[in-house]
């Protein structure tokens, strides 16, 4: 091999590491936190409803049932986008959808509910944000599919989409209902 | 300067004064208030309970990075996520837990990306000596140029080298 060549040989790696780097970012979201909790059991919460304070949902209330917990707020754009579909697609998932408000004043919340519509079953609030912390929350919207056993399935940052739910979700509660009709 | 700016302008010397003070004054309050600011950065007073606590907790949560101001650490991030994190930290280190079980709880939740300084194991080994590989393959290279060089050039032969200077060659 002429040894002229190495100098070229070495440029064209650095060229085709650079152009992996490039093709890698523009596909991945590098922003994206990964979360270490899927597979594992969900965190033990116990929260107000949104709707009554004196009244608490925890893990230990969801579980025997698979549920969709999806993360919201009204100070969220995001989460505005994300609310049409949740509005038409909610019931085809034919599981619980709980609401998880996320670092909102209740009152707001409500009235976000009240203008936008509400497609929750039911809505647990955290103002403090403690229990979100325990989920690995970064921010809303975030969506986490939660097993029958209580198992984190699929984790899904920023708003869902007809897409994700039909290639996502939809798969994945199908395949849930089966092992535990 | 700012004299000079009003001197041109056809104001009368009264307006003139009164227009330069109000300018200083104006000039002054910014200059306090930009040098103010950073303070105002991230506003969570935690209460330390002496100097060393502090400093414990200002090296802890600078190895952290903020989940939301991805290019900044937990110590300057003004998210509220962040001030929430903080403050977990803050009471985690006064239930008496070490620096690694802070951490610990903390990948648990929010994998290896809340640590700047990333673990090394079976997937990070090539991020940790990745740069090594290619040093040593630089070694390598130049190690075989200068021999191959030296073949061509004996050293001490200064008469068989020419004239210009060897980097021509590249």
């Amino acid at each position: 091999m002429n040894t002229r060549l190495l100098p070229f040989a070495g440029f064209v790696l650095v060229l085709a590491l650079l152009g992996f780097g490039i093709w890698w970012s523009s596909t991945h979201d590098l922003r994206e936190v990964p979360s270490p909790l899927i597979g594992k059991p969900a965190p033990a919460f116990a929260l107000p409803l949104l709707d009554d304070p004196s009244k608490t949902l925890g893990s230990r209330d969801l579980a025997g049932q698979p549920y969709l917990l999806n993360v919201f707020a009204s100070w969220c754009f995001a989460c505005r986008d994300e609310h049409p579909i949740l509005m038409a697609e909610g019931k085809r998932l034919g599981i619980k959808l709980v609401g998880f408000n996320y670092k909102d004043e209740p009152t707001d919340a409500k009235r976000w509910l009240a203008q936008y519509g509400d497609p929750y079953d039911v809505v647990v609030a955290d103002l403090p944000g403690n229990v979100a912390i325990d989920f690995g929350v970064t921010g809303a919207p975030e969506t986490f599919l939660v097993d029958a056993q209580g198992v984190i399935r699929y984790k899904y940052i920023s708003p869902i989409t007809p897409a994700i739910i039909a290639t996502e979700l939809l798969p994945r509660i199908a395949a849930m209902k089966k092992a535990t009709p | 300067m700012i004299r000079d700016v009003f001197a041109s302008s056809s104001l009368r010397p009264q307006e003139r004064k009164t227009g330069t003070r109000v300018l200083t004054a104006l000039l002054l309050a910014c200059t306090m208030l930009a040098a103010v600011l950073p303070a105002f950065a991230a506003v969570d007073p935690l209460p330390f309970k002496d100097r060393a606590e502090e400093l414990r907790f200002q090296a802890l949560t600078k190895q952290l990075r903020c989940l939301v101001c991805q290019n900044e650490s937990l110590n300057d991030s003004s998210a509220p996520l962040a001030a929430d994190l903080r403050r977990d930290v803050f009471e985690q280190m006064r239930a008496g837990k070490s620096d690694a079980q802070i951490k610990e709880w903390l990948t648990a939740r929010y994998s290896d990306f809340v640590l700047y300084d990333p673990p090394l194991r079976g997937g990070t080994w090539l991020l940790w000596f990745g740069p090594l590989l290619v040093l040593g393959a630089g070694g390598i290279a130049v190690f075989f140029t200068v021999r191959r060089r030296a073949k061509v050039l004996p050293a001490g032969d200064a008469s068989v080298r020419p004239a210009s200077d060897v980097e021509d060659d590249w």
